[in-house]
């Protein structure tokens, strides 16, 4: 239990938050902004990786399998949005089916249920074995935290946009869009399709980091997702108003749930309890809101 | 401007829940009229309004609007010939978006929704204008987010939001009935001059005898899903609430028997 073993798992630890932080990002488009809670990113996960590094191997480039990727994603939050709105299936169980359907997909694109990419036979973006000791422009945290910036940038533009805009308003109140002549149905799909976009290029640079893509990698992805999201809202909920910054705190939240996990390791618990451990802390922060409402708005006051 | 014809809906069709809200209802709205709509609970003026928005599709019957049939056209296409106020002030405007972010999207009614940025500098000028116009002291919180504002505030809002893009017809469904009455008259004012600055051709729901009375230039009185009285012109002028309940009594054959209708001041 000495303190080096910790920081020597910082680095990894901030890669990996970072990573997944795009994940949380995607999620949070869904879970604050349009108020779905969206399952089909335990499916999605793999698919980014799936394609990314499938393609890779098949000797695609970098750009094109990460684009690949992208666009798997988008395909599987299209067929979310599609079940949701075009047949009028509730949105938590489209995203579980897509989920479920995914699994069938993802071991087809694979072949296998396990697909491994060496790092030394391929010219890889992100690695584990990249975060120290090698040039900056090599370092998977430099090149993730750049990803991070862009993405939150090009939200940030989409976000304000006229159609950014309305899609926003879509998941505050539906009744006032379809008055201003927004579709709704339309603006849910947009949303799905692309957070699933952003958790699959998640996935494509997961794969690539931990130097295989796995068909049970994005199992309970949904949860650390909701996890940085609840956790950097309750951490800098109160300092970052600017929506920008509010997608930052979602990619530290993600961050600082994995250094919670690296000190819990450390601490030498039980890895079987991990997911158990994580399911409780989003419980809890789930519930806070609530618990506030009910119990803690103060006693009645007045009358005899 | 607009135009009913024979609107038929039925809910719950065939089921111990049947309820006839709309049977054969017609109206024909000229440009620029201002209709005030009354009538008992379940008589059909909220189903009337309902299906000239387009939030369901009526049984049979046209509704046209400016020339337009627009009896398929979903309700978000619909938009565009529209301006509603709902009855509850939670309904009308995005809460956890900035006012001049509210009045932005309206601004964008029935027009596409490009990836141009969503508020431009001049427009931000403009609300800040409007919003001086309504006398609420909003002027100068155009970032503030639209939650923060009182029910009255945010009806007032709704109205400018609906006029910001022409509508071809202002549609209010009880849009006061929510405000204590001292904010209700305020809103009311407030309907009456974007209403007459505009020349809106406006249909207006109310509970209260007294304000279908005194404001716009016609008022009809709906009962059992169809048009029972249409008041208009000098008639409509020398209006009082005991010639209205005489006519309706006259009209129907039965007392007009809604306890808010007649206590309501």
């Amino acid at each position: 239990m000495s303190i080096t073993s910790l920081l020597n798992g910082m680095p990894g630890a901030v890669a990996q938050g970072l990573i997944w932080g795009i994940m949380a990002i995607g999620v949070y488009i869904t879970f604050k902004i349009l108020d779905i809670a969206d399952l089909t990113v335990d499916g999605s996960l793999c698919t980014g990786g799936a394609v990314c590094v499938m393609m890779l191997m098949a000797g695609y480039g970098m750009v094109p399998a990460l684009i690949c990727a992208f666009i798997a994603g988008m395909l599987t939050g299209l067929a979310t949005g599609l079940l949701h709105t075009a047949m009028g299936i509730s949105a938590i169980l489209a995203g579980i089916l897509t989920q479920l359907g995914l699994y069938s997909i993802n071991l087809k694109i694979m072949g296998k249920a396990n697909q491994p990419i060496n790092a030394n036979n391929y010219d890889l973006l992100v690695s584990l074995r990249n975060i120290k000791g090698v040039p900056l422009f090599e370092n998977t945290i430099f090149i993730t935290f750049i990803f991070t910036v862009v993405l939150i940038a090009f939200l940030y533009w989409f976000f304000g946009t006229e159609l950014g805009s309305s899609l926003r308003a879509s998941g505050c109140n539906a009744d006032m869009c379809r008055a201003q002549g927004i579709n709704v149905s339309f603006n849910k799909v947009l949303g799905l399709v692309l957070s699933n976009g952003l958790v699959a290029l998640s996935g494509a640079l997961l794969a690539q980091y931990q130097g295989f893509a796995d068909v049970q990698m994005g199992r309970g992805a949904i949860v650390i997702g909701l996890a940085a999201v609840v956790i950097g809202e309750a951490l800098f909920g109160k300092i970052f108003k600017n929506f920008a910054l509010r997608l930052l705190s979602v990619a530290l939240g993600s961050i600082i749930y994995y250094i919670v996990l690296q000190v819990v390791i450390w601490m030498k618990l039980d890895p079987q309890l991990l997911k158990l451990l994580s399911a409780i802390i989003v419980a809890i922060f789930l519930a806070i809101p609530y618990w506030k409402s009910k119990y803690f708005a103060g006693k009645v006051k007045g009358g005899k | 401007m607009l135009e009913i014809k024979d609107i038929h809906k039925t809910f719950n069709k065939g089921t111990v829940n049947q309820k006839i809200a709309l049977n054969g209802l017609s109206l024909h709205l000229k440009a620029g009229d201002f209709v005030t709509v009354i009538g008992g609970n379940g008589a059909g003026k909220s189903t009337m309004l309902n299906a000239i928005a387009g939030v369901w599709k009526p049984d049979s019957g046209r509704i046209i609007i400016d020339g337009d049939d627009v009896t398929n056209m979903p309700e978000h296409k619909r938009a565009k010939y529209l301006g509603r106020v709902f009855q509850d002030p939670m309904r009308g405007t995005a809460a956890d978006m900035e006012i001049a972010e509210n009045l932005a999207l309206a601004a964008r009614r029935g027009k596409m929704r490009t990836l141009k940025w969503g508020i431009k500098k001049a427009e931000r000028e403009l609300y800040r204008e409007k919003l001086l116009a309504l006398d609420l002291g909003l002027e100068n919180r155009l970032s503030s987010k639209v939650g923060l504002l009182s029910g009255g505030q945010r009806q007032a809002l709704t109205l400018l939001m609906a006029s910001l893009e022409m509508p071809k017809v202002l549609l209010l469904d009880e849009h006061t009935a929510a405000l204590d009455p001292k904010t209700a008259a305020k809103v009311l004012e407030l309907t009456d001059r974007i209403v007459n600055e505009n020349k809106l051709t406006t249909l207006m729901i109310t509970h209260n005898m007294h304000d279908a009375i005194a404001h716009g230039n016609r008022l009809i009185m709906l009962s059992d899903g169809q048009v029972m009285l249409d008041i208009a012109g000098e008639e409509k002028k020398n209006l009082t609430v005991e010639t209205l309940l005489s006519k309706f009594y006259q009209a129907s054959g039965e007392d007009f028997a809604d306890d808010s209708v007649l206590l309501s001041k």
